[in-house]
């Protein structure tokens, strides 16, 4: 076993600890707490896949934690008063329902956005993601029927089958388990031809090109898969909330989800789940310390980019094997 | 709706791209010259903006303060230049977002530390107070005439400096090779330096001109910095001319769909509802004409020739 | 086992009612702290404390927390105070989209919520709640009080809200009380800082005045445009447009706007004078109406935990509801959806030597509930 995946399972270990923990002494809100760990570090796991491994810095992610977010509220709001959403179809509280339509929702809105922007490369990829998930935040914010600006509450968490979502350490393993999924999915793709063919189009694109791929396929493929494991974790986080607003579509919450990837380790198997934990931990520690505490939460975002290169996981599993 | 009407609204918009390019040419400035992504820059804008409000506060004098924004936002910047932004240029585009996101909250909060938490007064200067009649017989306001024509004079300023002086050759040596003008002996880092603090002293000019317009708070760089952004992706970054094109592009796009859409809805939905659609219409408008510029030319309308 | 426990349950209830006044209660407030609408925070933090140290009262402990202008900071903060630092009570959110992401599941977990100001229509009318209280106002309020005072002077109307909610609560309530024409409605972009398109518009609209909802820095950069534009019509809006923590960045741009406000700094009551005092004393500055607000919400869990024990919801619910204080703003007292019943007045911005404020013009409306609270049914 190397280094890192020693590093690896204690943190898997350690998340699944503190909440047994919390619940046994009865400090339910570290279990929330490590919910929202848990489901930050998916929606990054979701964009590492584009980022870490294809190297698209895709600066418009929180589109499809927000898509993935609306989708839920939608469906459980359509799903409580019982009024019919669209061709008479009615909404629904069930998770597994609601994370099948956030993936394919965000998925199909992942092709779109990806088919335009991946005509770009560079600064100009950057940018235009960017361009595309403030039109959607725009489109959220002025929207009157789900809230606009005021966003919209779920008010009774959705139901997943024989599992009392209520209950914080049921969904908090509801989250858990569909994290680790979405690591051992991306490990599989990373070892993958797919994914071989996606990192060689990173580190060098004619070369992938003359041997017959076309990087933009698999760019576009994996900028989709992408977008649907942001949505599910997006899903996640409306559920953990009991609310969905359009701040979760904000350049802020893209600029958060790239932050938790370099604090943790870009491309790395567990790097967002190590940054995820580190960003939440700090921002709560300071937040009950000052008011000040987006200052030192600078400070220290600065430091790590300055001194700890590769991130937390490179600065305690050393140097990344691959590129 | 009327000549005068429209007249007006095409200034408008105009004002809007002359304050955007001031942004976006620090912008592309840099990122041509350094290839760094710079998201601070609107923290640069807020430090101008805020040092204007505080000198003018003291001394009464706008103009004074119009100085001190320069001098301050100029020293904000090379000051992070030297102490941060220079350990970025080698660093990948990742790094230099992480970085700069620090920098805003760094900026935003080390403001309010200082300034409080309420807004500042800052108000336009005595000479330049009221409005001035236009043909069609409406006013326009002196101030927003003096804005347009000042971004016309740094427009032209800039074009001098960079074609003209010793300066400006270095730095479009800079821009076409790196390697190349270490090789001919000009000091790279004080050449970095010194384009980064022109970038943020245009920056901080930018918010000090504006914050007597509008409200001099904490977080008052980042919906400008956005939109600068849009400009020179639009225009191709690195490109000052694009910038120049691109920031008058977004600034009559943008005031024209804000005046126009809900009319135009007005013929379809009750007016009301036309107000609200046009409205959500109208603020994605810009974002919607990058995409469709991106899709067409994927390095902006006017990609420097190089890169 | 089960006995045991209900039982030990039970002999702390017993034990609990029988210290009903002595029990500590927990108050978690959520406030803006940092960022762009810090000082609307600030003065709602200020407020609310200057009440509770003026009651001496050892036995309220009050946990303060920034939320950053952020619903999902916001509904963390709340799950930490619910859940681990068991407080009894939540207050202090500014904005309706974070008090829409927090209340409706505080009140869901059996905590109060006594709301410092924001009072978005969807919590007033038929999801009210029994443990949701609002010291300040419903949202239409002030709105609907500009829409009579309007009637007055005005035949034709220029009106103008941001594109959100809170906005378009206002124009709603606006013109339910207005008759007359409207040159225009136009609903502006959240967070907008240029006005010049709008403005070009109202020059152009024909009308006689102009009623414009636009709170925080966008009030500000508007008045500042407006003042340079040349377009003479008058301007006016509710008060959080022109409250005290705004007019210092408008400047004199703002002399002679016509407010509305269920509070004004000048109201004859001792009541008042006392809080103005105080508050300068405390602080040195002037009050705004988000510190009356805040103030009062202190006062009404100060006057309920007199009189009863938190944790016995219904009883301290009914001491809440009687609303036993003295409030600056003089009458004052809950409707049936628990939202206030008061006086709402129009306001003139003036200056008091170099001071920029708000002085009272006249009462328009007396004893002023809301339009929803015959659709709350509790």
């Amino acid at each position: 076993m190397s280094r890192e995946t020693v590093v690896n399972f204690i943190l898997a270990a350690l998340l699944l600890a503190v909440p047994l923990l919390a619940n046994a002494v009865g400090q339910p809100f570290y279990i929330t707490l490590a919910t929202r760990i848990a489901i930050l570090a998916l929606a990054a796991t979701g964009l590492n896949l584009a980022l870490g491994l294809g190297g698209l810095v895709s600066f418009g992610h929180a589109a499809f934690f927000g898509i993935g977010g609306y989708a839920a509220g939608i469906l459980a709001t359509h799903g409580f008063s019982g009024e019919p959403l669209v061709f008479g179809l009615s909404g629904t509280n069930q998770m597994l329902v609601i994370w099948i339509v956030a993936a394919v929702t965000a998925g199909l809105a992942g092709l779109a956005i990806g088919a335009i922007s991946l005509r770009t490369s560079g600064v100009y990829f950057i940018m235009i993601t960017l361009a595309f998930a403030q039109m959607v935040y725009y489109f959220a914010v002025s929207w009157p029927a789900y809230g606009g600006e005021d966003g919209l509450s779920i008010l009774v968490r959705n139901q997943f089958p024989g599992v009392s979502t209520m209950r914080p350490l049921s969904f908090f393993l509801i989250c858990y388990v569909v994290l680790l999924a979405a690591i051992g999915l991306f490990a599989l793709i990373r070892a993958s031809r797919f994914g071989s063919a996606l990192q060689a189009a990173r580190q060098n694109p004619v070369r992938v090109a003359t041997v017959g791929i076309r990087p933009f396929r698999i760019r576009l493929t994996a900028f989709a898969i992408s977008a649907m494991m942001t949505a599910l974790a997006g899903a996640l986080f409306a559920d953990l909330n009991r609310f969905v607003s359009p701040s979760m579509l904000s350049w802020h919450m893209s600029g958060e989800l790239i932050v938790l990837i370099i604090l943790g380790g870009t491309g790395r198997l567990f790097g967002p789940l190590a940054g995820a934990a580190l960003y939440v931990i700090i921002e709560y520690a300071l937040g009950g310390i000052t008011e000040r505490w987006q200052f030192f939460l600078g400070l220290i975002l600065l430091g790590v980019v300055l001194f700890a290169r590769g991130g937390l996981l490179g600065f305690i599993a050393g140097k990344a094997r691959h590129g | 709706m009327t000549f005068a009407l429209a007249l007006e609204q095409l200034l408008n918009g105009l004002q809007l791209g002359v304050m955007l390019f001031l942004m976006a040419a620090g912008l592309t400035l840099i990122f041509g010259v350094m290839g760094l992504i710079n998201l601070a820059h609107g923290s640069l804008y807020m430090v101008g903006a805020f040092a204007c409000a505080t000198v003018a506060a003291w001394t009464g004098s706008f103009w004074l303060g119009l100085f001190a924004s320069l001098a301050c936002a100029a020293a904000a910047g090379a000051i992070v230049e030297l102490l941060v932004i220079r350990r970025l240029y080698d660093r990948d585009h990742l790094d230099q977002v992480l970085a700069t996101f620090a920098l805003i909250l760094i900026f935003s909060e080390g403001t309010r530390w200082m300034f409080g938490s309420f807004p500042l007064y800052l108000d336009i200067p005595p000479l330049l107070q009221g409005a001035v009649p236009l043909p069609g017989g409406t006013q326009y306001p002196l101030y927003r005439l003096a804005i347009i024509a000042a971004g016309a004079l740094v427009a032209f300023a800039l074009y001098l400096l960079i074609s003209r002086t010793r300066l400006g050759i270095r730095i479009r040596a800079g821009e076409s090779d790196r390697e190349m003008i270490g090789a001919l002996g000009v000091d790279i880092r004080t050449l970095y330096t010194v384009v980064f603090a022109l970038g943020a002293a245009l920056a901080g000019f930018a918010g000090a001109m504006v914050g007597a317009l509008q409200s001099v708070q904490v977080g008052m760089g980042e919906p400008v910095l956005i939109l600068a952004f849009v400009v020179i992706v639009i225009g191709g970054i690195g490109s000052i001319k694009g910038a120049l094109l691109g920031a008058l592009l977004v600034g009559v796009v943008d005031t024209m769909g804000r005046f126009l859409l809900p009319k135009l809805f007005v013929l379809f939905v009750p007016p009301s509802q036309a107000g609200m659609i046009g409205g959500a219409l109208a603020s994605m408008l810009i974002y919607i004409v990058m995409a469709l510029i991106l899709a067409v030319k994927p390095r902006g309308l006017f990609p420097p020739a190089h890169a | 086992m089960k006995n045991l426990l209900s039982a030990a349950t039970l002999a702390l209830a017993v034990g609990a009612s029988g210290l009903a006044v002595a029990e500590p209660v927990k108050i978690g407030m959520i406030t803006t702290l940092s960022g762009g609408g810090a000082g609307l925070g600030v003065d709602t933090r200020d407020g609310f404390m200057l009440a509770i140290k003026q009651s001496g009262n050892k036995d309220i402990e009050v946990i303060t927390e920034d939320d950053g202008q952020k619903p999902e900071l916001a509904v963390q903060i709340a799950d930490k105070m619910i859940q681990s630092d068991q407080v009894d009570i939540l207050t202090g959110i500014v904005w309706s989209n974070l008090l829409m992401a927090v209340a409706p599941s505080a009140v869901a977990q059996g905590k109060f919520y006594v709301s410092t100001n924001a009072a978005p229509a969807a919590l007033a009318g038929a999801n009210c709640n029994p443990l949701y209280f609002n010291a300040a106002y419903q949202n239409d309020n002030l709105h609907e009080a500009m829409g009579e005072y309007a009637n007055k002077d005005y035949k034709k109307l220029f009106i103008m809200a941001p594109n959100y909610p809170a906005g378009k609560d206002s124009l709603t309530g606006f013109k339910r009380y207005f008759k007359g024409e409207l040159a225009a409605e136009v609903y502006t972009q959240v967070g907008q800082t240029d006005y010049a398109a709008e403005i070009a518009q109202i020059r152009a609209s024909g009308a006689d005045g102009v009623f414009a909802f636009l709170p925080g820095g966008m009030g500000i950069a508007f008045m500042k445009q407006y003042a340079q534009s040349g377009v003479n019509i008058p301007i006016m809006g509710p008060g959080f447009s022109f409250s005290q923590d705004v007019l210092p960045a408008i400047g004199d741009a703002a002399l002679g706007v016509k407010a509305s406000g269920q509070w004004v700094k000048d109201l004859d009551n001792e009541a008042n004078k006392k809080f103005v005092a105080d508050f300068q004393k405390e602080y040195n500055r002037l009050p705004s109406l988000y510190a009356v607000q805040a103030y009062d919400a202190a006062q009404l869990i100060l006057s309920a935990a007199a009189n009863a024990d938190v944790k016995d919801t219904e009883a301290f619910r009914a001491e809440l509801l009687k609303a036993d204080i003295k409030s600056p703003r003089g009458n004052f007292k809950f409707n049936t959806n628990q939202h206030p019943i008061q006086d709402i007045y129009v306001t003139e911005v003036t200056k008091e030597g170099d001071v920029l404020t708000n002085k009272t013009v006249e009462k328009i409306f007396t004893d002023h509930g809301d339009a929803y609270a015959k659709d709350c049914k509790m």
